[in-house]
């Protein structure tokens, strides 16, 4: 079946699944449900502890099973030790047909791959997957669907039930013996836990890991005694200098600078740019010295963000300590600078699910003036592309790319036109992770592109002559003018992933790759 | 007739490696008035015949859209120069840099090739341009008699590593020990009524003596400067805009200059300062300026 972005949906993987296809970005919008919620078992017993030797009592002491689900954060980014301590020891267990619920999986899990060729992993979900992880998914290793989700889609996931998550693994920077957690202290500081309260609210067991047990209570809490099952302490469960590093230098590469001013431009001459605004950017090179450069314009026009959001970098916190921020909110910390910030009393911490879940009663990315993303691929409607490489290979993660672009009310794509000698604006993406309808401007290097029905946005731009205005199919035949129309990327016809749209339908299906062979004519 | 290209605007020409298709394949998205394709100290000595080949295809595949191109080709004193020529004519290059020049014969002989490379590809006679580097205190030495040397030659560069090794010292960061050649060099060229642009500067973390240095050139009166990185474009072009006060100046010198003609007036007084013929050069050339930096909005 064809769904709202055109994309062939399989009806086997809608029985498979029981999904629907993609229907647009409001399909869901004011249709109400009832929340799933967890089996928990209650602590009233005062001599109760909850501490486990190792993780193997814990896993036992839960019940862990063939087939359960596994939850996992991702806040110890490349540096996390978490996923992978857990998997071996289920694995040394001989437990069988485990799903991977985690709020991203990357480089730092590529031991998983023997896992899933064993059968120990046998589904995954997550808002992507790099590194061999991805690589195993797309060569058709793993034996279950791998389901691709926002960071808004996970929470909107667990809460609604249609993923169970038996028992959570929760990686505590600092943790006391009976469970309060906190992002902040400790050996591996990562600022934040903000994906895993919902895991804490709606899994029947979890699991606190630690390597700095504190004094109780470790307080205030991130993620409260309340909802810890057991806690487990272990040497490590990061390596700090994968987690976070001193923010990025500036970038010098001219491309990018003269992406982030045509950026810059766009923002600055657009409606919304106005005393108040609100803001996300990304953590790319063209993302930050857009920000930077829109400083600038802030100070020199006396215009304050009212509130800045998402994953946070150290240009968005000196915002804050400028006084150029009212409040920022915090989901996830990329540099030391920014975990540090943590502190300031108008840095707060945020969930997921207050983030980005589509289906609370109104979340953060909602009240958003602008979103600043990048995109592997754009096509000529608008679709993006955060998650299948060009080559056909699952190397990204969707993140909060759907959730922010469709929340936001401008927003933008920074992409080059060119990736090496593959076009990033073509005909049509290999794989649609964010809808048409949600992007509203393209930055390319080559200049700028405004979705047609946002005339309100483009007329505003011709009016301020700040940038080169191109229409998207301008922009692609500029790059395949260049480097030539690439040939379709050739699949086998096994369905391997799906890319869940925030809602939970299906935006698109990820196939398998297969060697390229030339036709013959 | 001269060649309509020979007095363009040529603010900034950014040096590129042919060896490099990164490099080479859009360096027009960061709008210099001119590339400089390097065959000559860029290309090690075994990959001259490679990077040819690229500049050859560049040439003919890419579209520089409107960026001109030229080329710097190896040295008269190498075994390379000839054929060279004959790529960057047979490619359709717009101008051709000749290096180390030090007498007006260097760019006659280049010239002369040029003719017969033009006549072997069916390239229209004079099509080629040629611009000389001038590297040398021999050079310095000769440079109005070079200025003067060809039809073809748009104008003169002072190369400042070379030279400064020639005049037995180094580049200070001061400009001291290139003072005289660039004032030597600009005199030549105005006086021969060709173009006259400055050196590179080589430290890209100092953006800050990047921009008195460009400032400096402007007010001693080059036309323009080579550069190694596109962000120092902005900063040239930035400082080569006239401001809006000039460009009013220069609008209200030029109409009434015009105007005055007609009715026989020689001097008369723009905003309390006297004005006569001698402005209208300069006038036109910032409203030029003004329209090259896509800051004038007038009619002229």
């Amino acid at each position: 079946m064809l769904n709202a972005v055109g994309r062939e949906i399989p009806d086997e993987i809608l029985e498979q699944t029981g999904k629907e296809p993609f229907q647009g970005n409001h399909y869901k919008d004011g249709v109400p449900f009832t929340k799933s919620g967890p089996t928990i078992i209650p602590v009233m017993n005062n001599e109760h502890s909850k501490l486990v030797k190792d993780l193997h009592e814990a896993l036992v002491k839960c019940g862990a099973h063939d087939g359960m689900t596994i939850s996992f954060h991702h806040h110890f980014r490349d540096g996390d030790l978490v996923v992978c301590m857990v998997m071996e020891e289920i694995h040394r267990m001989g437990l069988k047909n485990i799903t991977i619920c985690a709020s991203s999986l990357g480089k730092a899990h590529n031991a998983l791959v023997p896992m899933i060729e064993d059968g120990t992993i046998t589904n995954i979900e997550s808002s992507g997957v790099r590194g061999n992880i991805g690589k195993a998914i797309s060569e058709g290793k793993l034996q279950g669907l791998a389901v691709m989700r926002s960071h808004g889609g996970r929470v909107r996931a667990i809460v609604t039930g249609e993923t169970h998550v038996d028992i959570a693994f929760i990686g505590a920077p600092t943790c006391d013996d009976y469970g309060n957690c906190r992002g902040v202290g400790g050996k591996t500081d990562c600022g934040v836990l903000s994906y895993s309260y919902v895991d804490g609210n709606h899994a029947d067991k979890c699991v606190a890991i630690t390597d700095c047990l504190v004094p109780y209570p470790n307080y205030p809490p991130h993620i409260s005694q309340t909802k810890i099952d057991y806690v487990c302490v272990v040497d490590a469960i990061g390596d700090p200098s994968k987690i976070a590093t001193g923010a990025a230098k500036p970038t010098t590469d001219q491309r990018k600078l003269l992406m982030a001013e045509y950026c810059t431009q766009v923002v600055a001459n657009t409606p919304y740019f106005k005393d108040g605004f609100s803001y996300q950017t990304g953590v790319g090179g063209a993302s930050i010295a857009s920000t930077i450069s829109l400083t600038k314009i802030m100070e020199e026009r006396g215009i304050k963000m009212g509130f800045g959001v998402g994953g946070l970098t150290k240009p968005m916190c000196d915002l804050l300590d400028n006084g150029l921020v009212r409040v920022l909110l915090d989901t996830q910390d990329f540099d030391l600078d920014a975990i540090k910030n943590v502190k300031n009393p108008n840095h707060h911490r945020i969930s997921a699910g207050a983030y980005a879940n589509p289906l609370n009663k109104g979340a953060f990315v909602n009240k958003l003036d602008y979103v600043i993303l990048a995109s592997l691929e754009v096509d000529i409607h608008f679709n993006c592309n955060v998650v299948v490489g060009s080559d056909g290979y699952i190397t990204g993660a969707q993140g909060g790319h759907p959730d922010t672009a469709q929340g936001a009310k401008c927003t933008i794509v920074i992409c080059p036109l060119l990736q090496g000698r593959i076009p990033a604006i073509c005909t049509d993406v290999t794989t649609v992770t964010t809808p048409g309808e949600s992007i509203d401007v393209v930055v390319t290097d080559y200049g700028v592109a405004v979705n047609p029905k946002r005339q309100d946005l483009l007329e505003a731009l011709q009016k301020a002559d700040c940038v080169p205005l191109k229409t998207i199919e301008e922009l692609r035949d500029i790059a395949y003018s260049i480097v030539g129309e690439p040939q379709p990327v050739q699949f086998a016809d096994r369905v391997v992933g799906i890319i869940e749209a925030r809602d939970g339908t299906i935006m698109d299906v990820v196939r398998q790759v297969k060697p390229f062979a030339f036709k013959e004519n | 007739m001269s060649h309509p290209d020979k007095k363009r605007l040529r603010r900034s020409m950014m040096f590129l490696n042919c060896q490099k298709p990164s490099l080479i394949k859009d360096p027009y998205i960061y709008k210099p008035d001119s590339i400089m394709l390097d065959l000559e100290d860029a290309v090690a000595e075994s990959e001259k015949d490679a990077a040819r080949y690229s500049l050859y295809h560049a040439l003919q595949e890419i579209d520089y859209r409107g960026v001109e191109r030229v080329v710097r080709i190896n040295g008269l004193d190498t075994p390379h120069w000839q054929e060279d020529i004959r790529v960057c004519v047979a490619g359709g290059c717009d101008v051709i840099r000749i290096p180390k020049v030090e007498t007006p014969n260097d760019v006659r002989v280049v010239e002369r090739a040029v003719a017969i490379a033009e006549g072997e590809f069916g390239v229209p006679q004079g099509r080629t341009l040629l611009m000389a580097a001038i590297e040398s205190c021999m050079g310095v030495m000769n440079v109005y008699d070079t200025c003067r040397s060809s039809d073809r030659l748009i104008g003169i560069a002072l190369s400042g590593g070379d030279y400064t090794k020639d005049l037995q010292t180094s580049i200070s960061g001061t400009g001291v020990e290139l003072n005289g050649a660039r004032q030597q060099l600009i005199i030549a060229a105005r006086a021969a009524k060709v173009q006259c642009f400055d050196t590179v500067y080589t430290n890209l973390n100092d953006m800050e003596g990047f921009r008195n240095e460009v400032q400096m050139i402007k007010t001693m009166g080059f036309d323009g400067k080579s550069i190694i990185n596109p962000r120092q474009i902005p900063i040239v072009h930035e400082i080569y805009t006239p401001t809006a006060k000039d460009i009013v100046f220069s609008e209200k010198v030029v109409r009434e200059i015009d105007e005055k003609k007609a009715k026989g007036i020689g001097v008369f007084t723009v905003d309390g300062k006297m004005i006569d013929i001698a402005f209208y050069d300069g006038a036109k050339r910032t409203i030029e300026l003004a329209k090259a930096a896509g800051v004038y909005k007038g009619d002229l």
